[in-house]
């Protein structure tokens, strides 16, 4: 027991200025609430000030009405219906070859799953219950909702982004403004393309230590679905909107965390989509059509000297990796305490102990809640011990996740891929099928034009 | 068609690259690894029979009526209505979720009515008692008549999340911005958190 407080308190010694003295104190009490020396106990308590009458007239008084939520049932057809979008997704992409089946999907997707559905539960969101289900055992995953996280995944496991190009309704609404795509360069492409995972991992650090769900709270176009929400996100999608309309889908491509995943999944897809029907003519005439940047040229052929330099730089690119990740792991552990402040346990905590302190004039509507609770303070000091010790765990592999994203990023830039014709990466293709009529060769195969 | 549906059937590596065709196997071998990564991550996330959808309800033991309620619900008016538990309610000759502390006279007049919106009624039961109930349309969640009857009152009046207007978002957006930590996700087939006559 002993030891416990005295390892507690060690720990301890490397929160900053106040934070120390609060983690010390709470420290103690959490050894004591684990101990079971404070009992846990029901505080709120229901106090009858005024007893009812006595009715004459025969009065009974009435229960309160209890309108339930939406039934189970509906979750299943949502999942069904997603399932059903993914498979015509492929059937249309993959078979047809039709955008125009596919923008129909699109168009039913914004309404159903965006408008109707008000865009929740979505795949990305997802995310973050699964990471809360890692984190909290006390929350159960919803079956719905896992499958609606591992659905497009098993899909592109097999058959590349579909749900991308077809079910998500945050993509249908930016797929529906690409106006008059510009070609983005492939250095911006590279680099903003590096936001997705930091923002995946931070997403996934919040939703599984509980602090909050950092997708849904500014997913950028969820008030259009909804129809109103907070004015900042507003402005956000109505600036990524407007973006949208000359660079393809930036939501999708520089920052969609559940787009990490899918790119992961569809690397390694069995099928992918097959930009012309028959021998490509390297006119470039579908590079130039895709909104996203999706379609690489063939390689041009290798200089002498070539595969020296690149092996040198890829040797480089694993130097800096290997120093990256511990640096950026220690960095994340050091900026531990100022990420755990977005868990609310530790800002009402560190508030409490500023204000008992005599730092801080006034209280603040969460503190008032708390003394009201009539509750020992140590408790929420406990609390928010625990949870920083979460954030202290998950800040440093969100650091080493960082470092080996950039790190995996500088190393894939050395490592060249033979391409013979224009093909579509299978990562980072989202299957919009917009590349097949501008084929020649695809033209020829519909019978509407005759090549040499 | 026929021969279009063979092409892209057909694996993306051709045979006579063998540089290929391991890295096809070597996909295949993750694929097969991600697939049973993901089932058996689901499996084991869904497992037990309590894994059923939650929805957001306020604790009203936690609630402390400060007015976010009203503002923060990303519909218009709030999913959050006032709720009556009537086996709890004292029927106090004056009402102190419906009037004012301070109050001209003993009637229904927009200056000694508690709720902003009008949406505390009475109806009659026998004389001196009157039986109060929202008109949940107009309610807004904001909780004063609230604030009033927990006051002076027995605290019969207290604000739930009204399921048939909640849209259930993953995040409450007012659970984000409660004080008090009263938003708690329960389970959907026991959707409310209605105060009941303590049992001893």
């Amino acid at each position: 027991m002993s030891r416990t407080v005295l390892r507690l308190a060690r720990w301890t010694e490397r929160g900053s200025g106040t934070c120390r003295s609060l983690l010390a104190a709470s420290a103690l009490w959490s050894v004591l609430l684990v101990s079971g020396i404070v009992p846990s106990v029901a505080w709120a308590q229901e106090q009858k000030k005024q007893p009812p009458p006595e009715f004459t007239s025969g009065y009974f008084p009435p229960t309160p009405t209890e309108p339930s939520p939406r039934a189970d049932t509906f979750a299943y057809i949502d999942v069904a219906l997603l399932a059903a979008v993914l498979v015509l997704g492929t059937w249309f992409v993959f078979k047809m070859r039709s955008r125009t089946g596919v923008r129909v999907l699109v168009v039913f997707s914004a309404l159903y799953f965006g408008f109707y559905r008000m865009g929740c539960v979505c795949s990305i969101g997802s995310i973050q219950n699964v990471a809360l289900a890692l984190g909290d055992p006390s929350y159960r995953l919803p079956v719905t909702v896992g499958a609606f996280f591992v659905l497009p995944l098993v899909f592109a496991l097999f058959v590349g982004r579909i749900f991308c190009g077809t079910a998500c309704p945050l993509g249908a609404i930016q797929d529906l403004v690409v106006l008059r795509p510009v070609q983005t360069h492939p250095a911006v492409d590279h680099t903003l393309g590096l936001v997705p995972y930091l923002y995946l991992g931070l997403s996934a650090l919040l939703a599984w230590t509980g602090a909050s769900f950092l997708i849904c709270m500014y997913d950028p176009f969820i008030p259009f679905y909804r129809m109103g929400g907070a004015w900042g996100v507003i402005a956000f999608g109505a600036a990524l909107l407007a973006l949208g309309t000359r660079v393809g889908r930036p939501y999708c491509r520089y920052l969609c965390p559940y787009g990490v995943l899918l790119r992961w999944a569809s690397a390694l897809s069995r099928w992918r989509v097959r930009i012309t029907p028959g021998e490509c003519l390297h006119c470039h005439l579908c590079a130039d059509e895709c909104p996203f940047g999706a379609i690489h040229p063939p390689t041009p052929a290798e200089q002498a000297g070539g595969r020296q330099q690149a092996r040198k730089g890829l040797i480089r690119a694993l130097m800096i990796t290997a120093a990256l990740v511990p640096l950026l792991a220690a960095l994340g552990y050091a900026a531990s305490p100022t990420i755990s402040r977005t868990h609310r346990d530790v800002r009402l905590a560190e508030r409490l102990w500023a204000e008992e302190r005599g730092r801080v004039r006034g209280t603040t509507d969460e503190t008032d809640a708390y003394r009201q609770l009539a509750q020992p303070f140590g408790i929420a000091y406990a609390r928010a011990v625990e949870v920083r010790r979460r954030f202290d765990v998950g800040s440093a592999l969100l650091g080493a996740w960082a470092g080996l994203v950039i790190g995996g990023k500088l190393i894939l830039l050395h490592v060249r891929r033979r391409r013979e014709d224009y093909e579509a990466d299978r990562a980072s293709c989202l299957s919009c099928a917009r590349c097949y009529m501008s084929c020649p060769v695809e033209h020829e195969r519909l019978g509407l034009i005759t090549l040499e | 068609m026929s021969d279009i549906s063979d092409t892209t059937n057909r694996s993306v590596a051709s045979a006579d690259k063998p540089k290929a065709s391991r890295r096809d196997f070597v996909a295949g071998a993750a694929r097969f690894g991600g697939l049973v990564i993901a089932g058996g991550a689901l499996a084991s996330l869904a497992r037990g029979s309590r894994s059923e959808p939650t929805v957001w309800q306020i604790d009203p033991a936690k609630c402390i009526q400060c007015g976010k309620c009203a503002t923060e619900c990303v519909i218009t008016p709030s999913a959050v209505k006032c709720v009556h538990a009537y086996a709890l309610c004292g029927y106090c000759k004056l009402c102190f979720g419906l009037f004012k502390d301070k109050r001209t006279g003993n009637t229904l007049a927009a200056e000694d009515n508690r709720c902003p919106v009008d949406a505390i009624k009475r109806r009659f039961v026998e004389d001196p008692f009157y039986e109060m109930f929202i008109d949940e349309p107009a309610c807004i969640g904001c909780g004063i008549c609230v604030k009033g009857c927990n006051r002076f009152g027995n605290g019969s009046l207290h604000l739930q999340v009204r399921h048939d207007r909640c849209v259930n978002c993953n995040q409450c957006a007012i659970a984000k911005a409660c004080p008090s930590q009263a938003f708690v996700r329960v389970p959907a087939s026991k959707p409310y958190l209605i105060r009941t006559l303590r049992k001893s």
